[in-house]
Formats: C-alpha cells, structure tokens, sequence
C-alpha cells in the first residue's frame, strides 16, 4: 500500500492506494503522525483508490483519529468503496465516522 | 461406538439423576430438621445440574482428524507473555518459538520492561515489545491482556501463536493447526496444556486431563471449545474486529452517559459561587445548547466523531469569544485608567493585554469552565477518544482477570468459531508448592466468576443455547464450594446429634441413590476412557476455601468495585518448612469429620443410634477424609525431581492457570 499526502488551506489529506490491511496499518499511523507533528491537525484520509480494508486498517484509523483530536482537529474518510463500506457497518463503525464523498467536502462546512 | 455408550449414560444420569433429586424433594424431606435437610436437598440439586452439564458437554464429543495444509502466504507472529519470569526460562522459550518451522517473527512481550530482556531478545534476533507511551501510569493497565492487545499494535502477522513464557512449543506447533483456519471464519484454535514437572500422582493436581480431553472436545462439539491463555493460535481480524465492536458500543455508552450528565452538572454548576459571574452564566448557556443539540444529533443517527466534534467546536469558540471580550473590557478599563492617571505618570505607557492571554485563557484548563469540575469532566467525556484507557482499540476482553474465557466468548458471540485440536503441542511448567497453586486456581476462579456477573452466558442473545451451556457450565462448577460444606456438615450432624436430613434411611432411599450414584461414575469412565480423574475430584471437593473466596471476593469486585485482592503469583517455589497454615480451614474440618466418627460409634454402642444411619454416615466421612488427605500429600510436595537426574538447578514454578473443572462427581 502506498500513502502520500498533501497540505491544503484548510486541511491536508492523506491518499492511500491498494489494500489498507494489516500490514499497512502501521504504516497509515506513521504518514498521519508525521502529518500531524507538521501541525496539520485537520486530517482527510481519502480512501477512493483503497479497494481493500480489514479491521487492523480501521484500527489504524482509530488511531489516527485519536492522535488529530489530541492535536486540536480532527480526522475524516473520504471516498469509501463498497468493500469498505461493508466493513464499517459490520463493525459498527458506521457509528462513529463518516464517510464523505470527497476530501473537500470532508472539511466542507467548518 | 463409545458416543453411543456416553450417550447412554448420559441419558440414564439424567432420568435417574431427576428421580432420585424429585424424590428428594418431594417426598423425604426431614422439615423437623430444615436447617441441615433443605441445604443438603440444594447441594444435590447443584451435583445433579453440575454433572447435567457434564453429560451434555460430552454428549456432542468432537474427534477432529488433522487439518488440511495451511497455504504458504500465512503470516505468523508468536508472542510470548512474560512480566517477572526469569530469563533464562524466557529464552528458553523464546529461543524454541524462534525454531518453529512454520516462517514467523517470534516476540517477547515483556511487562517487566527489562534492559536484560531486551538485550537478550535482541543479540537473539527474537522481537522484543514493551508497553507504549500510550500507557501512562494513570492509565489501567489490564495485566496479560494489556500487554497482549499492546503488541497487537505493532505487530502485524495474519495469526498470533500465544504462549506462556514457560511453554516450550514443538517445532511443528503451527504445521498442525494453521491449516484449521482455511475456514475464514476459524477465529481460535486451542491445544493442550500439559505439564512436564509433575509426578506420576500428581500431588497439586496440575494436569487436568478431563478439562483438555472430553471437556474441550465436547465444548468444540458445540463450537465452544474455549481460548485458555496459551498454546493457542488466533486470527488477528477476528481479534481486531472485537476491538472495533467493543470500542464502538464503549464509545456509545460513554458519550450518551455524558449527554445524560451534562444536564444535571450544569444545573449543579448553575446554583455554585462562580455561575454569578456573568461570563460564566453565558458559558453554560453556550454548553447547555450545545449539549442538548449533540443530544438531538445523536438520537438522529449522525456520527459519534461529528457529534462529538461539533460540541467540542461550539464550546470552544463560544468560550473563546466570551473570554476575548472579556479581555477587551478589560483593555479598555486599562486604557482609562491609563488616560486617568496620564497627567501623573507622565510617559508610563498604556498597560496592554498580552495577545496570547487570550489563547491561554480560553484553553480548557485555564478558562472560567475549567473551574467547574463537573461541567469539565462531561465535556471530556463527550469524545470519541476513549480516554479512560491507554488505547482506543482493546481486542482482548478487559472485564475480567482471565481474559481468555471473556475473549473467546465474545468472539463466539460474533459468530466466530473455534477448535480444540488434542495434541500437545507445548510442554509447560506447573507450579511446585501449594501456594503458588492456591493463588492460581483462586485467580482463575476468580476471573470465571467474574465474567459470569458482568457478561453472564446464559443470557448473551447471540451465542447459540450451546454455546451458552458450556460457558455456564464452567461457571456453575465453581460454585461446587458452597455444596461441598454441606456435604461435609452433613455427616457430622447426624453422627454428633443423631439428626438425619432424610426421613428415613430406608429401601426408598437406597434403590433410587445407588443406581444414579453407579451409573454417574460409569460416565465419568465411558467419556473419560479411563483418564485419571480422581485427583481432579478430590481437589475440586478439598479446594472448597479457594472457591468460596474467589466466588465472594468477585461478587465484591463485580457490584461494590473492590480490588480483588489477589498477590502476583511468586515464581520461584515457596521456601520454608510445609505451610500448614494455607489448608486451616480443612485441617479444621478434617479433625470435626473424625471426631464426629468417634462420637457416631459411641453413640451407636450406647444405643442411640442406629446402626444403617451410622453405617452410612461413617462411610460418607471417610470418603469425605480420603478426598481431603490430598491436602497432606500437596503441603508435604517437595517440589519436583526428575527420575533420571536431569535438573541441576532449582525447579522454577511459574505462574499457570489451571482448569479446576476436573470435575466432581459426588452427589451427597
């Protein structure tokens, strides 16, 4: 899986392509510290080209999710694909983030 | 051809099991003697559900044959748990994990946080993993479950060997079980634990045959079979998939109790000295709209992390904006009074604000809000971060002090399976001293009692009603300390004072008792083909202290919030002369049962009593003294010595969780 990102005005945003598994968790939790420690708290994680996700992805996501907060922003997902989107609903996740269409819109209205 | 003749007995257990226990009830009670009769007709109620239980475990017994090939792409971390073994003992086991055939990464998952360990693990090649920076000392640690769903973390394998740091695996461990996960939805896969320092009698009663033979097997008939801490593989997703569950439905219940709170904090906070501020009576207006619409979103459906972030932006800005107009009053008055006294001070200057005060000021901590505890400690709460633990995400189950069970049944509870496989795979150490033994089984009781009033299985709607009894059933044996004082008040009752519980001692009596106390035995053989189970029957009848603590010390845990009280496990054996002191309560009962034989036999050749009543309470009492004598034997054990002269150094005991389940099959 590879990861890059990109500051914006408002926010900055993480792409991921391929397979956000659990061997690419740990990775997603390094890029969005490191994006964080840049002093973009607002984080998108764009996940229109992850095809694939397992609970360890949406753990790292959670984790992700944390760090933003402690940091003042906040993290959100853009883009889910129906795999995806499965898994979110089967772990409830659903309940917890949103998904957005796009990264300009995940930070639309604040 | 054997599940025909288990299935039998368990059949006629049942049918003779219920005539007799009816019997009982209905028409021998001694109510002159209701004190004594009607404990006695419970204990035997509760032998008779116990070994219902039993048949009904061994009813569905699940031979499995080996799994297909694993394919080669499966991934493999093996994680050893250790907190204060030594590290020799350590790395004898890491260093056999490292040599598993199967390709892996092997890690130490240390929660002493050793510098030895780690240079250890590491001139070794062998991963070494310590707690987070995530787990600050005020944070709860969760013992062996929190050092397991640390690494979690950082670790990245498909499947996850568990081990104990004393057991050593065979380099085949995961050639023979990997391929049971072919099934995607295989979430555990369970081996033996067996003993290698344990004598032939096996004084402590370490090895638990039963428990790891047609226990487990009958369990995993009715996909049951239970996770037990170590000598296991589990997939990672399943693991990880309970932690996002459990973080969703703790997130949930977190922020509604807050929602529900914030209105009475700020009435509470509304009627205190500070809210006569006027800035601050504006604040907890701006808190209460915020609250109350977060209240609306959330019954709406909208996302715990909008919901949430929203209240957290609205408070924000709104103190903000009340803190920076405060301060600009606040200038102002500055700049009068600098205009007031300009004449004197001639070129002082104006006194300004700093700009930063305003950041500073409106900072949760340092705002007016922050002085109103209760209004802060809710706002906090309203957070999708989980801030009462170390880590958002907890895949292993934290309710309990045995982990093990509350997992697995939470991961049967979301559909997942599991297997036994009877093998041993992994060769362990048992504990060497009585102590040491004692606080196990006290512990592992404790945490079965523990998940049974926190997560009760009987009434968890998504495990099958199999499912359900075998967790139960677990559950109900350690219950078997309350019966066992009855059963041993019994016999001194009627030998001391001539009072008998039963009406009569009669024909009645006897032809319904015998054959239901024949035909129990005869399935304890048939299911057990022959397994030792008598030392599993002494200590579960003679451990009755152990059991009766851990079920009222967990009561006290689970409702009141009181420490459960329990010492970690020391691991090196007990030096010192036998510690007679550990068994007071059965030495106290042992001599009672004796003298209340002498004073039966005295009574009977004064004439007052008779001789089948005395007959057959003296038989009870020396079976009762026969069970109890294991307790000499365990104090007396010396600690383990090889046959042929094989350990040099002194024995280690390290900490393991027995299966007291080797089960007792008395009634009366």
């Amino acid at each position: 899986m590879q990861f890059s990102y990109e500051v914006r005005d408002t926010y900055a945003e993480v792409k991921g392509v391929g397979r956000l598994n659990m061997v690419a968790a740990p990775k997603l939790r390094e890029v969005v510290a490191e994006v964080v420690a840049g002093g973009s708290s607002r984080v998108v994680v764009n996940l229109a080209e992850t095809d694939f996700m397992d609970s360890s992805g949406l753990g790292a996501l959670i984790g992700c999710l944390k760090a933003a907060r402690q940091a003042g922003g906040d993290l959100r997902i853009s883009g889910v694909q129906p795999q995806v989107k499965m898994v979110l609903e089967l772990t409830n996740m659903d309940r917890v983030l949103t998904a957005y269409s796009s990264a300009e819109e995940a930070f639309g209205n604040d | 051809m054997t599940r025909f003749w288990t299935r039998l007995c368990v059949v006629l257990t049942v049918i003779l099991g219920v005539n007799y226990v009816a019997w009982r009830w209905l028409a021998s009670l001694n109510w002159e003697a209701w004190w004594i009769a009607v404990p006695l007709v419970i204990a035997e109620t509760y032998s008779l559900i116990d070994v219902m239980l039993f048949g009904l475990t061994v009813w569905n017994l699940k031979i499995r044959k080996p799994p297909p090939a694993a394919p080669d792409t499966a991934t493999v971390d093996v994680f050893i748990t250790t907190y204060n073994e030594p590290l020799d003992l350590v790395m004898t086991t890491a260093l056999a994990a490292k040599d598993i055939r199967w390709p892996h990464s092997t890690w130490i998952l240390d929660d002493g946080n050793r510098p030895e360990m780690r240079e250890l693990a590491e001139s070794n090649g062998i991963g070494y993993v310590t707690r987070g920076a995530d787990w600050t000392p005020d944070m709860p640690r969760h013992a062996k479950a929190g050092n397991l769903n640390n690494a979690l973390m950082v670790t990245s394998g498909e499947y996850l060997l568990i081990l104990d740091a004393d057991q050593i695996p065979e380099p085949d461990i995961l050639d023979k079980t990997l391929g049971y996960f072919n099934d995607d939805r295989v979430a555990l896969v369970q081996t033996p634990q067996y003993f290698i320092n344990v004598p032939a009698d096996d004084p402590l009663g370490s090895q638990a045959p039963l428990f790891y033979g047609p226990i487990q097997q009958g369990k995993d008939g009715w996909n049951a079979a239970f996770f037990c801490g170590s000598n296991a593989i589990l997939r990672r997703e399943a693991l990880m998939q309970l932690g996002l569950v459990g973080y969703v439905k703790a997130t949930e219940k977190s922020v509604r109790r807050a929602l529900a709170a914030s209105r009475s904090a700020i009435k509470k906070a509304r009627r205190s000295a500070e809210a006569e501020n006027p800035l601050v009576e504006q604040m907890l207006n701006e808190v209460e709209a915020a609250t109350e619409s977060a209240q609306q979103e959330l019954e709406a459906g909208a996302s715990l992390s909008e919901i949430t972030y929203r209240v957290r932006r609205k408070v924000d800005d709104a103190v903000r904006t009340l803190v920076a107009a405060d301060f600009s009053a606040l200038q102002s008055d500055l700049e009068e009074i600098a205009a007031m006294e300009l004449a004197h001070v001639g070129e002082s200057g104006v006194t300004t604000v700093a700009s930063d005060a305003v950041d500073r000021m409106s900072g949760r901590d340092w705002s007016p809000l922050g002085a109103l505890e209760s209004v802060h400690a809710v706002l906090d709460a309203i957070s999708v971060e989980r801030t009462d633990e170390a880590q958002p995400i907890m895949p292993l189950a934290t309710i309990s002090v045995t982990e093990d069970m509350a997992t697995a049944m939470r991961l049967h509870a979301l559909g997942w399976k599991s297997v036994y496989h009877h093998e041993i795979l992994a060769n362990g150490l048992a504990p060497e001293d009585i102590k040491t033994m004692l606080t196990q089984r006290l512990r592992w009781a404790q945490g079965t009692m523990q998940v049974l009033l926190r997560e009760n299985p009987l009434v968890q709607r998504r495990l099958t009603w199999g499912q359900r009894l075998m967790y139960f059933s677990t559950m109900w044996s350690y219950l078997s300390g309350f019966a066992a004082v009855v059963y041993f008040a019994a016999p001194i009752i009627y030998l001391t004072l001539g009072i008998l519980p039963v009406t009569s001692l009669s024909f009645d009596f006897f032809i319904r008792f015998i054959p239901f106390m024949v035909v129990n035995q005869m399935l304890f053989v048939i299911a057990g083909h022959g397994i030792p189970t008598w030392r599993g029957q002494q200590y579960s009848l003679a451990l009755f202290p152990t059991w009766i603590k851990a079920c009222t010390t967990a009561a006290r845990n689970v409702w009141f919030g009181r420490p459960l009280g329990f010492a970690v496990t020391p691991k090196a054996r007990q030096s010192g002369g036998p510690s007679w002191s550990l068994i007071r309560p059965q030495i106290i009962v042992a001599a009672l049962l004796a003298l209340a034989m002498v004073v039966g036999v005295l009574r009977l050749l004064s004439g007052m009593s008779e001789p089948l009543g005395t007959l057959v309470n003296v038989a009870w009492v020396t079976f009762d003294l026969v069970v109890l004598s294991v307790l000499v034997k365990a104090v007396l054990y010396k600690g383990f010595v090889p046959e042929e002269l094989a350990a040099p150094e002194g024995p280690e005991s390290p900490e393991r969780p027995e299966r007291p389940e080797e089960r007792n099959a008395d009634a009366v």
